[in-house]
């Protein structure tokens, strides 16, 4: 014996049984994951970094625009440093939204606080990466040998 | 907070406090980076401008400030490797607070090792 139970003629859904505001899957779920994967991506690229700039030759004492374009010459150091700023510059925003999402508790705060954030890490990704890609080493005041 | 807070696993001890120097160095560290793009953004513009702003950089009051940043990454870089070990190892969670002191220890070297050289290249008179 089978009862048929026909399908629903309404489209309409009762407000009690919607699922609340909608929802953000699974977002912050894999932002969690990129916090981790990207921070240990970030210990091998900022320690070679500081290693490399701070640490071997004359350190801080030597940096300059020739030692800039120096390692900019190579494509391997653009690459090191593109991903850097990239991945830094998303940690960062993920960690900062997080504090925001933590401490500012009226909604119309927090919308403008993470709206001006996001507004910088464009701004700033954006900048950083033109600023490699289109790295001049005969930019104005350069005194590199094959620029005189 | 509470005047009776004694008896709990968290509020003022270790779990806490490295949360709190997690929050505080993060925060720092993506301050100096929005200021650090800005400067070095200053070799698309002008050679000898960039000279001048990294000379600023190589003055001994900066190199304390340096210093201060490096000690911030480091303690961010180390602490953010025990956090990943309490997330996916097993007994991570059981561990937590003998791997915070292998935190610190770990953290003093390097800082140690990374002040030395950094304040004489910065102090020396070359």
């Amino acid at each position: 014996m089978s009862v048929t139970i026909p399908a629903p003629r309404s489209q309409r859904i009762d407000p009690k049984y919607k699922r609340g505001p909608k929802s953000r899957g699974s977002f912050e779920m894999l932002a969690w994951l990129f916090m981790r994967l990207s921070g240990v991506v970030l210990i091998v690229l900022i320690f070679g970094h500081l290693f490399a700039n701070l640490m071997v030759g004359e350190g801080i004492s030597g940096i300059g625009f020739g030692f800039v374009a120096g390692k900019w010459a190579s494509p391997i150091w653009q690459f090191w440093d593109l991903a850097m700023l990239w991945l830094a510059m998303l940690h960062g925003t993920n960690g900062v939204r997080t504090i925001i999402n933590d401490y500012a508790e009226k909604h119309a705060t927090r919308a403008w606080l993470k709206g001006i954030l996001y507004v910088a890490t464009i701004f700033i990704i954006v900048l950083g990466s033109l600023v490699i890609f289109t790295f001049d080493p005969c930019v104005a005041g350069s005194q590199l040998q094959q620029c005189l | 907070m509470s005047k009776t807070s004694s008896g709990t696993l968290y509020r003022g001890h270790e779990g806490m406090w490295s949360w709190v120097g997690h929050r505080v160095t993060g925060v720092v560290i993506f301050l100096y980076l929005l200021v650090h793009v800005l400067d070095t953004a200053m070799v698309r513009v002008d050679a000898n401008a960039y000279d001048a702003i990294i000379s600023t950089y190589q003055t001994p009051w900066m190199a304390l400030g340096e210093t201060g940043l490096v000690a911030a990454i480091l303690f961010h870089a180390f602490n953010g490797l025990r956090l990943i070990l309490v997330d996916f190892w097993k007994q991570g969670t059981k561990y937590q607070r003998q791997m915070l002191w292998g935190v610190l220890i770990l953290w003093v070297i390097v800082f140690a090792g990374f002040a030395i050289r950094h304040l004489s290249i910065a102090f020396g008179s070359h």
